[in-house]
């Protein structure tokens, strides 16, 4: 069972959610995963602390052209729907722009004359670490400079198990990094704040998640701090309210400090076991 | 031309409301929202849009099933795992599909065409003191980059048109394609950091991305009093950077306010505190002084 985190606007409390949620359930035993999706930024280990127990690192293919054996009839370049290869029959140069490169074979497809060949270049890492005897975490992370976390995505949320609940904590916006986690998710679990900015977005996520056909909830954070603009959206929309994460400086102190209110404040560890409980009612549905 | 781009790295540190705060602050502005998957300064700063452009994101394959004899090539070939066989019938996973035109081009019986993706929208309006580009990327669909690179380009055309010597760039969150096609050929970018743990983890590696480029940079620390010691460390990195520190705003109900209510904070409360501080912000950053 994969349930992933997520929200459009960045800083709403994705991870704060993440987190706190995988931290209650491992408490109590039931074996847990978390997996740090956002492979631009990952910032789960900032408050989950383990033992690294393995490092892989993510590649990518990069075509390699032999310039003896290429004739300059330009198939390569037609192929490429991401124009990395430049060719200069003039004055026979070909040249692959590597971070345009999408790795889809399709120019080693196009040669026949056996020029083209790949080799292997870092994009990321994927980190698994053990957080207790029935938690693990792990986490993506690309390279700086490397311009899609997507194939690291896929290939770290693939590492998942069928039978263990898992988190999947989402990368902000509704574009190809959060597709990329969210089409994998068996149910997905919205964080959004009730300020028109929260608004916008959560709209924009909801339309995406209606597109995919996945079952979603609310969390509203900072519940407090506005006017009831998002709840009115919400009752419109039927969509499910899982629960509200009051507007707290303490959380907000706690959070900066790379501290889980869980395990500061009993008040928080038993919303987040509700908000558990609440999940696991929808997943019954 | 100056052209600053307002970027963080992690989500949400008040990169939109700095942004807002200071192109309100501007005589004369182009505005660019380039955080194109979820932009929001629009409804801040209220354009009124004068172009509505269309924008094709990309293609997707498409399988007729009456031409397909399921001979399975296209999914040998895909190494996007977008093609997928349920029940004897070969169909295309669209959001796994990156566009790349491969299955296209092995099926035997040409049972797969693209498809272009078109419901993404660009736009550019009139504000008070000048234009803004905005975007609106269509759920799901990618190459934001491309979109990123059409505002800018835009917005440049616009600031010439007006004989606006500014442009400002709302960025949008991480450090992928978006950013990096955000980063190039402006001259300076602010960063917005907050002092929490991943605040600072997420400001180390935007820092790193920014470093390839040869950009005057400069920093705010937004909600510095919710953490002062993180503030602390992360003013000392500063230093190790030379990255100037130019301002530290403090966590204020007003901003909140500000924000609920749709507001540049220097048009919400002109006589603030924190409006000094933006005017003071807009000096350092924009008259270098």
């Amino acid at each position: 069972m994969k349930i992933a985190i997520a929200s459009g606007k960045g800083g709403t409390g994705k991870t704060l959610v993440s987190t706190n949620l995988f931290n209650v359930i491992s408490r109590q035993g039931q074996k847990v995963r978390l997996i740090d999706c956002d492979a631009e930024e990952p910032n789960v280990c900032e408050f989950i602390r383990g033992n690294v127990e393995e490092e892989t690192l993510t590649m990518t293919h990069i075509p390699v052209i032999d310039s003896h054996k290429c004739t300059f009839c330009g198939n390569c370049q037609e192929y490429c729907s991401y124009n990395a290869i430049i060719m200069l029959p003039t004055i026979k140069t070909i040249r692959v722009i590597e971070d345009l490169c999408h790795d889809c074979g399709a120019c080693v497809y196009a040669c026949q004359y056996d020029a083209i060949t790949e080799k292997e270049k870092v994009t990321g890492s994927i980190t698994q670490y053990s957080i207790s005897a029935n938690a693990d975490v792990l986490e993506s992370q690309t390279e700086i400079g490397i311009y899609s976390p997507v194939p690291i995505i896929g290939q770290t949320i693939n590492m998942a198990e069928a039978d263990t609940l898992t988190f999947l904590d989402s990368p902000p916006g509704t574009s190809c990094p959060f597709i990329a986690t969210v089409e994998r998710a068996d149910y997905v679990v919205l964080v959004t704040e009730p300020t028109p900015f929260g608004l916008n977005d959560l709209k924009l996520s909801v339309e995406t998640l209606r597109k995919l056909k996945k079952e979603f909830g609310v969390v509203i954070n900072r519940y407090g701090i506005g006017k009831e603009l998002i709840e009115d959206y919400l009752n419109k929309e039927e969509i499910a309210v899982l629960g509200h994460i009051p507007f707290d400086k303490r959380i907000a102190e706690t959070y900066a400090k790379g501290d889980l209110i869980t395990d500061k404040y009993l008040q928080y560890s038993e919303l987040f076991k509700k908000l558990h409980q609440n999940i696991t009612k929808q997943l019954q549905r | 031309m100056t052209e600053i781009a307002i970027l963080s790295g992690k989500g949400g540190t008040g990169k939109s409301g700095i942004s807002a705060a200071l192109a309100t602050l501007a005589p004369k502005v182009v505005v660019a929202d380039c955080d194109v998957d979820a932009a929001n300064l629009h409804l801040i700063l209220e354009p009124r849009n004068y172009l509505e452009k269309v924008y094709t994101s990309g293609q997707k394959a498409h399988i007729a099933v009456e031409k397909c004899t399921s001979c399975g090539k296209c999914m040998d070939y895909c190494r996007f795992d977008a093609i997928k066989l349920a029940n004897g019938e070969y169909s295309v996973v669209e959001t796994a599909c990156d566009g790349c035109k491969l299955c296209a081009r092995v099926c035997p019986t040409g049972a797969i065409t693209m498809i272009d993706q078109n419901e993404s929208r660009w736009f550019a309006g009139a504000i008070r003191n000048g234009k803004m580009v905005h975007a609106r990327l269509a759920p799901g669909e990618d190459n934001s980059g491309k979109l990123v690179n059409l505002v800018r380009d835009h917005a440049r055309k616009e600031a010439h048109d007006i004989q606006s010597d500014l442009i400002l760039i709302d960025g949008p969150p991480g450090i992928g394609c978006p950013v990096i096609s955000t980063l190039s050929s402006i001259n300076k970018v602010l960063l917005v950091t907050e002092p929490t743990v991943s605040g600072m983890h997420d400001l180390k590696r935007i820092t790193e991305l920014v470093s390839q480029y040869k950009l005057e940079v400069f920093l705010v620390i937004n909600k510095c009093d919710i953490n002062p010691e993180m503030t602390e460390e992360i003013e000392k990195w500063a230093v190790g950077k030379q990255i100037p520190v130019i301002s530290k705003i403090p966590f204020s109900q007003v901003w909140v306010e500000a924000m609920i209510n749709c507001k540049s904070i220097v048009d919400w409360a002109p006589e603030s505190e924190l409006s000094d501080q933006i005017r003071a912000i807009w000096k350092k950053l924009i008259d270098n002084e």
